[in-house]
Parts: C-alpha cells; sequence; structure tokens
C-alpha cells in the first residue's frame, strides 16, 4: 500500500484546478475578505433564525408595545407593570426598548431578514436586467432593428438611464407610488442595473469571438445552450464582484430612504427605519442609534470586503499559480 | 475635431429630449397626484379637486403637459404647484446656497484623497496601506447619516456651537468678521462629512488613486525610469502620477450632477437650504414642474460633464483621438 502512495499523490497534483477553485485558493488568503464572508454566513443564519423566531414561533415579539417600560437602557430587566404575557423572553431587553418600550433586539432579529431581502431582491432584479440587456447587446447587438442596430438601441438606452440623477429618480418614485416594501426593493433593481449592463455586453463581445464558442456554433449547438451553457458562466465573474457590493448599496440605501421618510412602513422593522427612528431620541436612548448603526456598517462592510476579495481573487494578474 | 464636436452635441440633444420624456412618463403615470398631497382635508371637495386639476392641466393628454413644459421651461414661464413662483429663479437661488457646500467638499474630496492614495500605493502591504484600506471601506460602509448625527452629537456635547443651517440664529446682528467667521464654521462640518461620507466622497476616489497608481507602478516606462538611476520621488510623482492622473480627468465631470443628486441626504442632515432640499420639497408636494426641471438639469449637468470629459480627455492624453 504504501508504494503506491507517491503516485496517487502525483496524480492529485496533476488534476487540474477548477476556476472555482483557483478563486477560493486566492480568497482564502485575504483575511479581510474572508472575515467578511464569516460575518454574511453568520448574518444569513441570523435572518433565517430572526423570521423564525419572531414570525412563525413568536419567541421574541417585534410588535408588543410595553408603555410602561418606554426607552430602557440594554440589558435591563422589565418593570412590574409589564403584565406576564408581554414578558421579553429570557426576562431581559438584551438591547434595551424604544419609545413605544418595543424590544429593540426583537426588531433587530425581524430587521435582519428584511433589510438582507431588501438588498438579495434589489440586487436580482438589477442583475437579471443587466444581464438580459447586456447579454442581448453583446450577442445580437449586430443585427439591425430598421435604420438601428440592437447595440445601439440598448446602450443609447442605458445612457438615457445612466444619466438620470439616480437618488433623486428614486425618491420621486418610491415618494409617488404607494408606500410597500416591494416598491423599494423594485425601484433600487431598477435603477443599478446599468454597470451590470456594461460589463455583461463587454464580456460577450470578447466571448463571442473566442474559439470555444466558434466550435460551439460549428457544432450546430441551438443559441439558447451556447449563451446560457457556455457564454454566461464566463461572462458572470465581473458580475459576481458587483452584485456583492451592490447588495451593500441597497441596504444603505433603504437606510437613507428611511432617514428621508420614505423608508418602509411601520410596523415592519428594518435595519434601517430602527436607525431612523431612534435619531429622535439621539441623546436620551443612545443606543436606539447606536446598535442599527453599527450593525449596517458592519454588515455593508462585510459585503464591501468580499466584494472587493472576489474582484482581487479572479483577477489573473493578481492571482499566482504557486500555491 | 470639429465634426466630432458637433455630431456628439446633436447627439447629446436628442439624448436630453429623450430623459425629459421619460422623467415625465414616470410622474405622470405613477399614482400620485397634486391633488392628493394631503387627501385627509375634509375642506377638499371633489369641485376643488376638478378645480385644481384643471388649473395644473393635469387633465391634458400627455404630449400637451409635456409641450406645455417645455415651452413654459423656455419662456421662463414656468411656475411651482407649490407657491405659484417661477421656478428658474428659485432653482437659482437654491442653487446659489449649495455652491459653496459643493466647492468645499470637492476641494476637501480631492485634496485628502490624492496623497492618501498615492502614499497607500507606494507602500503597498505596509501598515499604513492596511489602515487606511479598512478606513476606506469602514467608510464607504457606513450609513451616512449616521456618521453626521455622531459628528453633530461630538461637536454640540463637546465644542458646544450650533452646527445646523446656513447661519447661527441672529448672527446678522453681528460685524461683518464674525458673521463670516460663524457662516464659514456653518460650512465646515457639512462640508467634511459629506467629503468623508459622501457617494464620491474621499473613501472611494483615494482607492481609485490607489488603484490606478499601482496599475501604473507596474508599467514598464517606471523600471525604466529607476534602471536609470532616478530619484524614487521624481520616478514617483514625474513619471507615474502623470500617467495615473488621466481616468481623473474624466471624473470631473461626473462631479457636476451631484450638485443635486447626492446632496439630498447632507443637506437633509443639516438643515442646508440648498437645491437637494428643494428638490425633497418638491418630491413632498408633488410639485411636478419643480421635480421634473430639476431632473431636466440634473440630466443636462450629467451630459455637459461627459463631454467636457471627454474633450478634456482627448486635450490631456495624445493617444485619444475624438473621431
Amino acid at each position: 500500500m504504501t508504494a503506491h502512495a507517491p503516485i496517487l499523490e502525483a496524480e492529485r497534483l496533476a488534476a487540474p484546478e477548477t476556476p472555482f477553485q483557483q478563486v477560493w485558493r486566492t480568497f482564502r488568503k485575504d483575511r479581510l475578505a474572508m472575515a467578511g464572508l464569516y460575518v454574511l454566513i453568520g448574518l444569513v443564519a441570523l435572518a433565517l433564525l430572526g423570521k423564525l423566531l419572531t414570525e412563525w414561533w413568536v419567541v421574541f415579539d417585534p410588535a408588543a408595545v410595553r408603555l410602561p417600560d418606554k426607552l430602557r437602557p440594554p440589558f435591563s430587566t422589565p418593570s412590574a407593570a409589564v403584565p406576564a404575557a408581554q414578558l421579553p423572553a429570557f426576562g431581559v431587553y438584551f438591547f434595551g426598548t424604544d419609545e413605544l418600550g418595543r424590544n429593540v433586539f426583537a426588531r433587530m432579529l425581524q430587521g435582519s431578514f428584511v433589510s438582507l431581502s431588501v438588498g438579495f431582491v434589489a440586487v436580482s432584479i438589477s442583475l437579471a436586467i443587466g444581464i438580459t440587456i447586456g447579454g442581448l447587446a453583446g450577442f445580437y447587438g449586430h443585427r439591425k432593428w430598421g435604420p438601428f442596430s440592437i447595440d445601439g438601441l440598448l446602450m443609447r438606452f442605458t445612457d438615457v438611464v445612466l444619466c438620470f440623477p439616480t437618488f433623486f429618480l428614486i425618491l420621486t418614485v418610491v415618494a409617488l407610488l404607494p408606500p410597500s416594501i416591494y416598491n423599494i426593493m423594485a425601484v433600487i433593481g431598477l435603477t443599478s442595473w446599468m454597470s451590470t449592463a456594461r460589463f455583461v455586453r463587454a464580456e460577450f463581445l470578447s466571448l463571442r469571438e473566442r474559439d470555444f464558442v466558434v466550435a460551439a456554433h460549428a457544432l450546430g449547438l441551438p443559441e439558447w445552450r451556447i449563451i446560457f451553457r457556455h457564454m454566461v458562466p464566463n461572462a458572470l465573474s465581473p458580475v459576481f464582484v458587483s452584485a456583492s457590493i451592490d447588495v451593500a448599496y441597497a441596504i444603505l440605501t433603504e437606510s437613507a430612504l428611511s432617514f428621508l421618510g420614505f423608508g418602509v412602513r411601520p410596523p415592519l422593522a428594518t435595519w434601517g427605519n430602527i436607525l431612523a427612528d431612534g435619531r429622535d431620541f439621539i441623546f436620551d436612548a443612545p443606543w436606539l442609534f447606536a446598535i442599527p448603526g453599527s450593525a449596517i456598517l458592519i454588515v455593508v462592510l462585510a459585503f464591501n470586503l468580499v466584494g472587493e476579495g472576489l474582484r482581487d481573487a479572479m483577477n489573473p494578474k493578481l492571482r499566482k499559480r504557486s500555491s | 475635431m470639429w465634426r466630432y464636436l458637433l455630431r456628439t452635441l446633436w447627439q447629446r440633444l436628442l439624448l436630453l429630449v429623450f430623459i425629459s420624456i421619460i422623467s415625465h412618463g414616470i410622474v405622470h403615470l405613477a399614482p400620485g397626484e397634486p391633488t392628493e398631497v394631503d387627501p385627509m382635508n375634509p375642506m377638499m371637495k371633489a369641485e376643488d379637486i376638478a378645480r385644481i386639476r384643471k388649473a395644473f392641466h393635469l387633465d391634458d393628454p400627455f404630449y400637451l403637459q409635456y409641450l406645455d413644459w417645455l415651452r413654459d421651461l423656455f419662456s421662463g414661464n414656468l411656475k411651482s404647484f407649490q407657491n405659484g413662483l417661477p421656478v428658474l429663479p428659485q432653482i437659482w437661488a437654491r442653487f446659489l446656497n449649495s455652491l459653496p457646500l459643493f466647492i468645499c467638499t470637492t476641494l476637501l474630496v480631492w485634496t485628502l484623497s490624492f496623497p492618501t492614495g498615492i502614499h497607500a500605493a507606494v507602500r503597498r502591504g505596509s501598515r499604513y496601506d492596511r489602515v487606511t484600506t479598512f478606513l476606506a471601506y469602514a467608510l464607504i460602509s457606513v450609513p451616512s447619516f449616521f456618521l453626521s448625527y455622531l459628528l453633530i452629537m461630538g461637536v454640540v456635547q463637546v465644542l458646544h456651537l450650533p452646527v445646523l443651517g446656513l447661519r447661527t440664529f441672529g448672527s446678522d446682528q453681528l460685524s461683518a468678521v464674525p458673521r463670516a467667521m460663524d457662516s464659514i464654521w456653518h460650512l465646515t462640518v457639512p462640508a467634511l462629512m459629506s467629503a468623508l461620507a459622501g457617494a464620491t466622497g474621499v473613501a472611494v476616489l483615494s482607492r481609485y488613486v490607489r488603484a490606478q497608481m499601482l496599475e501604473v507602478l507596474d508599467q514598464d516606462y517606471v523600471r525604466t525610469a529607476r534602471a536609470k538611476g532616478l530619484p524614487e520621488d521624481k520616478v514617483i510623482y514625474d513619471h507615474a502620477l502623470r500617467n495615473a492622473l488621466l481616468p481623473f480627468v474624466t471624473l470631473f465631470g461626473f462631479l457636476l450632477p451631484g450638485l443635486i443628486s447626492s446632496s439630498v441626504i447632507f443637506e437633509k442632515i443639516f438643515s442646508w437650504p440648498g437645491l437637494g432640499q428643494l428638490g425633497y420639497d418638491a418630491i413632498i408636494g408633488r410639485d411636478f414642474p419643480m421635480i421634473l426641471t430639476l431632473n431636466f438639469i440634473a440630466a443636462a449637468l450629467t451630459l455637459v460633464g461627459i463631454f467636457v470629459s471627454d474633450i478634456l480627455y482627448a486635450l490631456v492624453d495624445p493617444r485619444i483621438r475624438l473621431q
């Protein structure tokens, strides 16, 4: 048995690395990015737990109003005036209470799921639009539609949208539409797809000329298969980077909208509107401001660090062949 | 060259027309009308609503409203729905308020981010580089109003000085010198804040400077300069920096539209009566002419910015030919 071991070892080394393994190997060495990744994994777990514990199996009730216990500091215990049914879990307000005596810990738990889903849904919308428009412009761009080329039409449209003052546009639309969390997700998504479209178009233009795509054409594969099986996976690496940073941007935008009074409506809690409401009590109850603010800072920082780590790991110039 | 300029000018004008049509579409097709600002008001009767709609031409077909707006805008007769005053003089007055803030912010951003970024690139991987990198990410990730409120709280509690608004209440009774000092102080804090935490602030720009410098420092001509035995300062500031600066010429163009779009949050935080506040109030009041005109101006500024930066780029970089 021992005689075979070196040969097996050699075979294993000879096996080519998949692109995913290459990226992962570089990414793993970036300590900041790895810290960000751990935070994000923890956050997703926390968000799911939050959904579970505040809605399906209510351990922490984010909506329970306890007027005798207004603006209690963190780790304080409820007063005797609170009815037994409304006592917080474990008998402690971990993060204190707000101006209506609601448990801030429960609200933060609920908000983690809402804030995260705002980020993810908004970015999914922007990715779907960006990849579609960029892909169409890159793949079918040379075709004509009347006197115009498809590429020209789609990219001029992208230019038009790029010229809108984004935040002002978001504000206008959110203010005019009926207040709803879905509108906010949709509006953020609809105003942030332009850079994705440009990336994907540029990638498609160069991929279209590559040998493996030409070979796929020569083999007579259907076009949809060439696009989705062969080209899209190769065009995705810049998209991943911008997606991760866009989630961060969407969470920040949601909190900015809350600050201006156009955010997600109560009673649904997001980190943004807990923070925005907390500013009225900044001197009396600083924890109402500090806790959601730090939470947003940490999470957005994690998304940014992971995005930058991915960008470095996917950049072949920075990636070394030897491990 | 001239043919290129004329052609782009013509294209940009066409783009502007499309943008104004689309923004009209968004504003007019979205639910929410000037008559619905105060839906609970019992004094509002159906005939009042009809009268208001007639006075504002809201019952006219879409293209007529658009043509009306265009005609009024260029003849200077465009009136705000909210106060009946002409739109353009109001915008001009607010623009004069926003301008000093914008200029101070821009100066701060550019003077701070270049030394930081260059230094980080030259000492790549050093403690300084890692600390500024982390700080830059933290500044990008923090909700701007959270940081601003912390700063306001600190200034008010430690220095006992007011920070909000254009000037201290009652300062107009002072003589010229203290009044000027008061105005400058009121300008400092918001300018510093929007320079540090703004969307196009020090954090973003210094990262960009660093990336550009790293790119250039790897080039052959830098190695040649070093091989010739030039002093390191001359290599970095003469040979490398001048080439690294090229892309920043285009950034000048993208600064202009920030006047309207990115100022909303900071002007709201610091109660600064500038363009951003004007836009915010217009959105709250569903003041269609004001919203549309601000949007139009912002888009025009973006296009002018791109145009100017194209020309600047061609002037600075002899490798670029406009055709």
